[in-house]
């Protein structure tokens, strides 16, 4: 049992189990912080991004000014900004058999691995992780292609030139990982190869595994796995919340007796409470829309935007905004909404009790009806139009580096009456921020991550109770700007077992049987022995057959009767052909009793010595002598077959058999 | 040995009533709880006292699977779970556990607040009903209890029919309820994988049918509709308020946006809108093109489809109506028919199959006069057509779907008998399984030879598999082992470790035996003779060796030589073998006493 690790990222895991002869890739997440080292993607000509000054080297060199610009005080790649792959070497992708998707976040990276890895297993995630991960790749190729950009920079990669960079540029990892944005084409490929799985479905992997995804509680259709065969168990949490959200809530009691357990997808911002941050949020969002100024959020176009949008349809009446225009900035912005209704069955209990009666489980849909939050696919065309200030805008992407948010950081940075409100936890929020200082619009960081944080952890790893458990290091140590929060860390017995990118671990797991089908004629023909109270044995002398990773016993072949009358066959011929398969002995025989059986069977001469160990039994007139001892007995005779048979089946009387 | 056993209390040999008993490995399911369209009496409802006598339901049934949202597959579930008393689970799909309820609403409206039945479930029944329901996902699998496992399958037919394998250890029964094989304009076609179960119970409507292509009929259905229409005549469909409903109103809405008509179609039932609400939240179990689609359109909002008032049906000019219920056995269906019987411009199209004794069924098998309530007749003039558009598997899609699941036995529900004689008949000659079709409340048993799983200890497992992979697979390897059996659980591990982990020691049992050889040579020459012998032709197979100390060993076996005390010319030789050896052994000694081949040297 090994496990891979391709991703350093504690959030956005990628990791390969080998488990029983199968490779399981779990997860592939895409790292997008590296896209922080570039120059947004302004969606009109802007006049500050386009004049910026070429990057010179403290020497005066200009050899990296048309891939490096300076930009408020910061140094900045100009070029098709570029994302951090899982590791692609540590290990052949093309063996890979299958890969397991937990939630819509963590497949970001998908088509990498399946279109130029030689890929040619299959992917199992469930409906919702499919149809949002869709939507979340469309937006993301869809603001990368919407701007085209003429160069892309390599120059700096070089590892002679990245070391004379300003950081963070010189201190960028994995920079040769890097790589540009899949296509569309690339996209559907990748999906196309994805099989739909239910929550505590049992999909069969090859006879030998078995895997079965649970909900997590975290997003529409997020889930756990559980990978196991008959005897070992591995669960693999990722991205889990126990907080009540819109999606279904997590299941916890099937990882229970877990022989390992990966734990990654822990909260980025283990000290802020999500309820919080969603008042803290709405207040916000009020006193600036109050003031007359704008709202923006940047944001993924689904998840924690639906429980947004049902705080603020609780809250825009008393906070008297019902006037106050909601927009939703995205090319998959409608079909993101349009999608949350219709998984009602990934839905938690209160969502699904609406969908029977029959009415959308999310109010958003009133809103959209009542005119209050109107959604378009882009800034340009019907929303120029409409667009009314004050208002409130939710657009991506939360790393302001591409997507319709550049516009808006442009347009309203300059007034100190707007607000940014930061909800996604994803980037950190001064480096989002840096190419657009400096800024008089107000930042608000109110990160919103509701999944595990380490006090529900603790409590999760005493309710299932793992064997071991095995996590990014990160977790295995306080939060490196906090070293003396030792309670921001995982706390449990055996110590967690850490892993880094790149890095190959061994699970502590020693396997100790394996499933095997008896079949009915071979269990028909057992005969059971009881021999202690309560514990009956039987021998088996079976045909074993290994077919699919299946093992079954079946009955021994008859031996096939000599035909009569055929002459009797040469010695030769007789060999026997099977290993022995005499069945151990065990038990001792009391020699008073054996000697009586003997007489009973017409030996008339036996003499009984004792020995320092035993006692030996003498047949004198066949010269035949038998040594018992406790735990041994041994017949010497002549050789007289019949005899030496007789004496043995009575011997066996005594023992019982193995 | 373990059997199998179902009796049916309603949809044996019958259409109508569905309702299953099944008793597999100590576990009771029952399959469905229907009521029959036929009947007004006791007989609409399964027997239950056929269950249980006097004691509790709950006692007895482990859990109840219901299939799909058609009455005559639920239609006594509030009746049983309120009346009769069951609090134990009841599984259905989330649509049908969305649907279900109004469906019997409706029902019971009918049959209390208009026909003035008394002693009939009520509204809160159904509410108390519902609430022992618990929502099952398409693959969902389902631990009823820690033996009992249910998994849900996609069945077509209606929205969230499913098809349902119950398993218990290794021993599995499916059951399909009504299914659909060839995908529609609003549902995708059936699908189940090899689950191989022992009982395959499968409905059988349509078991003689083989129908003619989709796209024929539905041409034939809309040139019908569209020749009364242009004649100014009235066509009414009677229809179920959900399902074929649906898929209709998509062909005529279709039809009329492209034929660009103009005479109006109607949808008479107030649950329409609902009906289309519940398509739309459940998009997931629609068909693929309208799944990928629903964001751009969704197919549900219908354009020329309006909502019908009882007084339009007294408008002149021509109209297509939809109506409720399906067999023309009840309500407004019933009511438009009387009223437009008689004018042989009219047309009644019977989309799909209607049960015996409902109008639908006399005017189908051609009654033109009609006996109706109050003793009056009426003539029915109007031209009467039959397309069959129910969604269930016809003839060449039930043996398709044996096909796919692999049973080890068939037995076949809700179909008449005579054509279930027919199906039998094919599917024993195409499958060589056994099938079965019992009438209502007659038990058929099947029985079941599951292999016993146990768990092999890896050590032993391994012993044996890397003997296993000797080249010649003629002579299938023996595997020995001690099966312990305590409590439930099962092993398999060596002997040496049985012995051990129950404290015992191992008994040794020694042979040795004198062999006389007739040799004048010394000892060591004897045995070189002996080594070459047995080294030479006979014990290839065998490692034979010769020691240093003089001895010779055939695998464990030891032999010795001394010389005879008494004659030189004879030597003894000892052959020592252990009981585990007995038989190599045995055959050593015999070998040996036939003397050796005479010295080549």
């Amino acid at each position: 049992f090994f496990q891979y690790c391709l991703s350093g990222h504690p959030t956005l895991p990628c990791n390969v189990l080998k488990f029983k002869s199968t490779t399981i890739m779990l997860d592939c997440g895409l790292d997008m912080t590296s896209t922080l080292n570039f120059l947004p993607l302004p969606l009109v000509q802007s006049p500050r991004l386009s004049k910026l000054p070429g990057w010179v080297l403290k020497d005066g060199s200009t050899f990296l000014d048309k891939e490096l610009k300076e930009c408020s005080g910061h140094v900045f790649v100009d070029s098709v900004p570029e994302f951090c792959l899982p590791e692609t070497e540590l290990l052949d992708l093309s063996t890979v058999d299958v890969i397991l998707i937990s939630n819509y976040h963590c497949m970001m990276a998908l088509p990498y691995i399946t279109e130029y890895t030689g890929f040619t297993g299959t992917v199992y995630a469930t409906e919702p992780t499919v149809q949002i991960g869709r939507l979340l790749m469309e937006e993301l190729v869809n603001s990368i292609e919407r701007v085209p950009k003429a160069q892309s920079a390599s120059m700096w990669k070089n590892k002679e030139v990245q070391r004379l960079l300003p950081a963070p540029l010189k201190d960028a990892v994995e920079v040769s990982m890097w790589r540009k944005c899949y296509t569309m084409p690339e996209v559907n490929a990748a999906l196309s190869k994805i099989q739909l799985v239910g929550y505590s479905q049992k999909i069969e992997l090859f006879g030998a595994v078995q895997v079965t995804p649970l909900s997590s509680g975290y997003a529409l259709g997020s889930s756990n796995w559980i990978i196991q065969s008959h005897y070992e168990k591995v669960s693999y949490v990722s991205g889990s919340s126990l907080l009540t959200t819109h999606p279904q809530p997590m299941d916890q009691a099937s990882l229970k007796n877990s022989d390992v357990l990966i734990l990654t997808g822990l909260t980025q911002i283990p000290t802020a409470n999500p309820d919080g941050m969603v008042g803290e949020f709405c207040s916000n969002l009020a006193m600036t829309v109050r003031n007359g100024g704008n709202v923006l959020v940047p944001c993924y176009p689904s998840g924690v935007i639906y429980d947004l949008l049902e705080c603020l349809y609780q809250y825009i009446d008393s906070a008297g905004l019902s006037n106050v225009p909601f927009y939703f900035i995205s090319p998959v912005a409608n079909s993101s909404l349009e999608f949350s209704q219709i998984f009602a069955e990934w839905l938690c209990h209160n969502k699904q009790t609406k969908v029977y009666l029959p009415e959308p489980p999310f109010p958003h849909a009133e809103l959209i009806q009542t005119n209050k939050l109107k959604h378009y696919p882009s800034i340009h065309g019907e929303f120029s139009n409409d667009f009314k200030q004050p208002c409130v805008v939710f657009t991506g992407h939360p790393s302001l580096r591409f997507g319709d948010v550049v516009h808006f950081m442009e347009l309203w940075g300059k007034s100190s009456l707007n607000t940014v409100i930061f909800t996604e936890p994803d980037f950190s929020y001064l480096d989002a921020l840096a190419p657009y200082q400096p800024l008089a619009m107000k930042c608000v960081y109110c990160p919103i991550d509701t999944r595990l944080n380490f006090i529900q952890v603790s409590k999760l790893l005493k309710e299932v109770q793992p064997l071991h458990v095995v996590c990014p290091e990160q977790y295995t140590q306080p939060p490196p700007t906090q070293s003396h929060r030792t309670d921001l860390m995982i706390d449990c017995q055996p110590p967690p077992m850490s892993y880094r990118r790149a890095e190959v671990l061994t699970l502590p797991y020693k396997r100790r049987y394996e499933k095997i089908e008896i079949m009915p004629e071979l269990a028909d023909s057992l005969v059971p022995l009881e021999i202690k109270p309560g514990i009956s044995l039987a021998t088996v002398s079976a045909v074993l057959h290994t077919k699919d990773n299946k093992h079954v016993l079946q009955l021994p072949p008859k031996p096939p009767q000599p035909t009569a009358g055929k002459k009797r066959k040469r010695v030769s011929d007789e060999v026997p052909e099977c290993k022995p398969l005499k069945p151990l002995l065990s038990g001792s025989i009391p020699v008073d009793q054996f000697v009586q059986t003997l007489e009973k069977h017409g030996f008339s001469d036996v003499k009984v010595e004792d020995t320092a160990k035993g006692h030996i039994v003498l047949l004198q007139e066949a010269e035949t002598l038998i040594q018992i001892e406790e735990d041994s007995t041994h017949i010497i005779c002549d050789n007289d077959e019949p005899l030496r048979v007789k004496l043995r089946d009575l011997v066996l009387k005594f023992l019982q058999k193995f | 040995m373990p059997e199998i056993k179902v009796t049916p209390l309603g949809a044996g040999q019958d259409v109508g009533r569905s309702c299953i008993l099944v008793s597999i490995a100590g576990k009771n399911v029952m399959l469905d709880c229907g009521m029959h369209m036929g009947y007004n009496d006791d007989r609409r409802f399964p027997d239950f006292s056929y269950i249980t006598q006097n004691g509790r339901l709950t006692d007895f049934l482990d859990c109840v699977i219901i299939s799909h949202f058609h009455l005559d597959h639920c239609g006594a579930l509030p009746y049983f779970s309120e009346m009769v008393g069951y609090d134990g689970p009841i599984y259905m799909t989330h649509p049908t556990k969305a649907i279900c309820p109004i469906l019997l609403e409706d029902y019971r409206k009918i049959t209390v607040d208009k026909k003035g039945e008394i002693n009939f479930f009520t509204s809160q029944m159904i509410k108390d009903c519902m609430k022992k329901v618990v929502a099952v996902h398409l693959h969902q699998t389902v631990q009823v209890d820690e033996e009992l496992e249910i998994k849900a399958y996609y069945a077509g037919h209606v929205l969230g029919a499913a098809m349902f394998q119950i398993k218990v250890g290794c021993e599995s029964v499916v059951y399909t309820g009504d299914y659909n094989m060839t995908p529609d304009r609003h549902l995708g076609a059936a699908w189940i994988d090899k689950c191989r179960p022992d009982l395959l119970i499968t409905e059988s409507t349509y078991a003689t049918t083989i129908r003619d292509s989709k796209r024929c009929r539905e041409r034939d259905f809309l040139k019908k509709v569209h020749e009364t229409v242009e004649r100014g005549g009235k066509v009414l469909i009677p229809v179920f308020a959900l399902g074929r409903a649906q898929e209709l109103c998509i062909l005529l809405e279709t039809f009329w946006e492209r034929m660009n008509l103009k005479a109006p179609i109607y949808f008479s039932t107030g649950l329409t809108e609902k009906a289309n609400h519940y398509y739309k939240l459940f998009i997931t179990w629609t068909n693929q093109k309208i799944r990928k689609t629903f964001v751009q359109r969704n197919m549900f909002e219908f354009k020329h489809i309006k909502a019908f008032d009882r007084a339009f049906a007294d408008n002149p000019g021509p109209m297509v109506v939809f109506a409720t219920p399906g067999m023309l056995h009840a309500g407004q269906s019933l009511q438009i028919f009387k009223k437009w019987a008689g004018n042989e411009k009219n047309m009644v199209i019977m989309p799909g199959y209607c049960v015996q004794g409902t109008v639908g069924h006399k005017i189908l098998s051609g009654q033109r006069k009609l006996e109706m309530e109050g003793r009056q007749i009426l003539e029915v003039k109007m031209q009467v057509e039959y397309m069959s558009f129910s969604a269930h598997a016809d003839a060449k899609g039930i043996m398709q779907l044996i096909r796919q699941a692999e049973p080890r036995n068939v037995l076949l529900v809700h179909g008449e008998a005579k054509k279930m004689e027919f199906l039998k008949q094919k599917i024993e000659q195409e499958f060589h399984v056994s099938c079965f079709m019992p009438a209502n409340g007659e038990t058929t048993t099947i029985f079941t030879n599951p292999s016993i799983p146990v768990d092999i200890s890896l050590g032993l497992l391994k012993r044996e598999t890397a003997l296993g992979l000797l080249p010649d697979v003629r002579k299938p390897q023996l595997m020995h082992g001690t099966l312990m059996m305590k409590d439930n659980s099962f092993r398999l591990v060596s002997p040496e470790q049985a012995l051990k982990e129950l404290g015992l020691a191992e008994h040794q049992l020694r042979f040795t035996c004198r062999v006389h050889i007739q040799d004048p040579r010394k000892e060591h020459e004897t045995v070189l003779r002996v080594y070459n012998h047995l080294k030479g032709q006979v014990l290839k197979d065998y490692s034979v060796q010769h020691l240093p100390d003089g001895s010779i060993t055939v695998e464990s076996i030891l032999i010795q030589a001394t010389a005879h005390s008494e004659d030189q010319g004879t030597k003894v030789l000892l052959v020592s073998w252990t009981y585990q050896d007995e038989d190599l052994g045995s055959y050593l000694t015999a070998l040996l006493k036939k003397g050796l081949p005479p010295s080549t040297s």
